[in-house]
């Protein structure tokens, strides 16, 4: 890793020639929600004045850019009954301009889970491969969560992270490409007072957070409460939507549908994203669920994020971002359903009661 | 505001690279063959009742027939495109080398479509996936295969593996329930089974039908049929989601090791790689790390049933 110091207005001279070279991606104000706050979004640039470097939070994580939620596997043309698969695993390069220390993270543990093991996958490979990732540090939200999870700094997965120390960037250069267009602009090596700079920046960070979850033993107490009433009570608000997944920055779950053309002479594959809470998620042929009802599928969800993969992979999957508490309908919070099952609300008895209306 | 033009290149990611950049060399035939199929055709269909068709396949190309290997209690994808992909269990041998045999119920949208296809169509598999049923450690023991209905179809790969080596194994009893008796599945099997190759076959329906000479009642009545020493016997059992607690437990109270009774589950699945996360169950995936599962290891998982 290189650190270099670039001064806001250089870096977005920096940004402007990288944008407007190649297809990007960056924050962009969308709307307007109820509470009168900005939407942003992960959207097309194409110039530096695009870009929202003030933004907040996004709506929706930047793992579509890996994961689409439609993406095709395979095509098949298909003649007298013979047919010839053709995959395409390549991708064009995109920029993506941004993404948080936690969004950043998400990207590390689906590498874990995509590249590594027997069956790496290739299409996810592809768009890694060809995505240059800039990140910038942010103060947290108050319901950002990510200290918790130990994901508001990142140390590795991206091409350039940039954090804010006043009138300048710090820099992060983590890839010779980033490295090699920053020589064309005017940076200077951190000195001592940069350094301090950056360490102010990080401490403001690190203390920003309002929002905290214990997390310590929460896998052992997923498998003491499996059958916990606190599953039904949150599993009776749920409305099986799918929103927190597909909001989530490391939910991965996909399904596979196949579909032929209008004129029948091709078909094509594709993995369209998916989530656990939707209610066909765990039928097999011929009927049978297995989870039939709403707080099964709620638990698993927690129970993969929090359990199951924190066994696999010794880390928990979630990181974090609140962003599944943000768009939930319902009003579900992983904090509030947390701290429900350790029981640490004074309220406890009250808020296992079987009143799903209670929050 | 900046004259400067920079493009991000473009980097191609080679099947062929990929696949030798694999992190385990040894399954590198698996990972050439998780997105592409083997193609095959359909040289024989037998059908079996008025819901289950028997199956026989062989991999047209001489390469990729000499790749394929599995174990018993592996399955593979199917796949029919335009379609979808189901994974369906072998239940042939796995020394056959030329020809696979999977039993197929009528169940879903893929399966109806496998129905209507004929002699010679083509198909494509990927696979083998998940683990297999630990035939080596279970040489010089008794065994014990207890099917329920369509459960009889994974149970025939271990079938064939100790009739092809019969010598090595003490008594081997296989239970079999069905609804009814028509549903029986592997009929004209059943004398070779039991004159040749000396196993004893116990068969039990729920419901008798006419000409129906046999046992009625559930799958657990057929236990007093036997006296085997349950500790030097392993059991492999497959059935339906509701079969394998009653079965399991019954078991346990006969005194068998939880480490050695197997079982097979069933769950959705998409991929069979461990990457679409349809069959986890806890934090474990079906298709990986399954789909045969010793006990103990099916108890410390929640939910899985």
């Amino acid at each position: 890793m290189i650190y270099k110091v670039i001064s806001k207005h250089e870096f977005r001279k920096f940004i402007d020639a990288l944008v407007r070279s190649n297809t990007s991606f960056g924050p962009r104000r969308v709307d307007t929600d109820s509470n009168a706050e900005p939407v942003y979004q992960f959207q097309p640039v194409t110039s530096v004045e695009d870009v929202a470097f003030d933004y907040s939070v996004t709506k929706s994580s930047a793992k579509h850019f890996f994961l689409p939620f439609r993406e095709e596997l395979s095509r098949f043309d298909i003649r007298d009954g013979e047919w010839e698969q053709k995959i395409n695993y390549n991708s064009d390069p995109v920029v993506v301009i941004g993404l948080r220390a936690c969004d950043i993270s998400a990207l590390n543990i689906l590498d874990d889970v995509l590249l590594n093991g027997h069956f790496p996958s290739p299409y996810y490979l592809a768009r890694r491969k060809n995505t240059f990732v800039i990140g910038f540090d942010h103060l947290p939200m108050a319901d950002c969560f990510c200290k918790s999870m130990n994901h508001h700094t990142v140390p590795t997965g991206f091409n350039l992270f940039c954090s804010d120390i006043g009138e300048d960037y710090y820099l992060a250069i983590n890839s010779s490409k980033a490295f090699n267009f920053l020589k064309e602009f005017e940076t200077r090596e951190p000195e001592y007072e940069d350094n301090c700079r950056l360490v102010e920046r990080r401490k403001e960070v690190s203390n920003g957070f309002k929002t905290h979850i214990d997390v310590t033993g929460l896998p052992a107490i997923l498998d003491i409460e499996f059958d916990s009433p606190v599953w039904e009570k949150w599993g009776a608000k749920c409305l099986n939507c799918g929103t927190c997944a597909m909001v989530c920055p490391t939910c991965y779950c996909y399904s596979v549908d196949d579909s032929f053309d209008t004129d029948m002479k091709g078909a094509s594959r594709q993995k369209r994203l998916y989530s656990c809470n939707l209610v066909d998620f765990a039928v097999v042929a011929g009927g049978h669920n297995f989870r039939p009802k709403n707080g099964d599928r709620l638990k698993y969800r927690y129970y993969h994020q929090h359990r199951g993969f924190a066994e696999n992979a010794n880390q928990q999957i979630c990181v974090g971002c609140n962003r599944c508490g943000r768009a939930c309908l319902a009003g579900i919070n992983p904090k509030d359903v947390i701290n429900d099952l350790r029981m640490e609300k004074e309220s406890c008895m009250k808020c296992v009661s079987s009143s799903p209306d209670k929050r | 505001m900046h004259e400067v033009r920079f493009v991000i290149p473009r980097q191609e990611i080679n099947r062929e690279d990929f696949a030798s950049s694999a992190p385990d060399f040894n399954r590198r035939s698996e990972v050439m063959n998780t997105d592409r199929g083997f193609k095959c055709s359909i040289t024989n269909i037998v059908r079996l009742t008025g819901q289950e068709k028997l199956f026989q396949l062989r991999i047209i190309d001489p390469t990729e027939r000499s790749l394929f290997r599995f174990k018993p209690g592996q399955f593979l994808m199917l796949e029919l495109p335009g379609y979808g992909e189901v994974p369906i269990s072998i239940s042939s041998s796995n020394s056959n080398h030329e020809f696979l045999e999977l039993c197929i119920r009528k169940a879903g949208h893929v399966t109806t479509a496998l129905f209507t296809i004929e002699e010679g169509a083509q198909v494509a598999i990927r696979g083998p996936f998940g683990s297999s049923f630990p035939m080596d450690e279970m040489a010089g023991s008794n065994v014990l295969l207890i099917a329920g209905g369509l459960g009889i179809a994974p149970l025939r790969a271990p079938l064939f593996w100790i009739n092809e080596h019969r010598d090595r194994f003490g008594d081997v009893n296989v239970l079999y329930g069905a609804k009814v008796p028509s549903q029986l599945l592997f009929t004209y099997q059943f004398d070779e089974w039991k004159m040749i190759n000396h196993i004893n076959l116990h068969t039990i329906v729920e419901r008798a039908e006419e000409g129906w000479t046999g046992r009625t009642g559930m799958i657990t009545d057929l236990f007093e049929d036997i006296s085997i020493d349950m500790k030097k016997t392993w059991a492999i059992v497959c059935g339906p989601p509701v079969m394998f607690k009653v079965v399991c437990s019954h078991l346990d109270r006969l005194g068998m090791p939880m480490n050695r009774m197997f079982v097979s589950l069933e769950r959705r699945m998409h991929c069979g790689m461990g990457k679409c996360c349809r069959c986890m169950v806890g934090s474990t995936f079906t298709c990986v790390d399954g789909p045969v599962f010793d006990y103990w290891s099916v108890m410390n998982l929640k939910e899985a049933i």
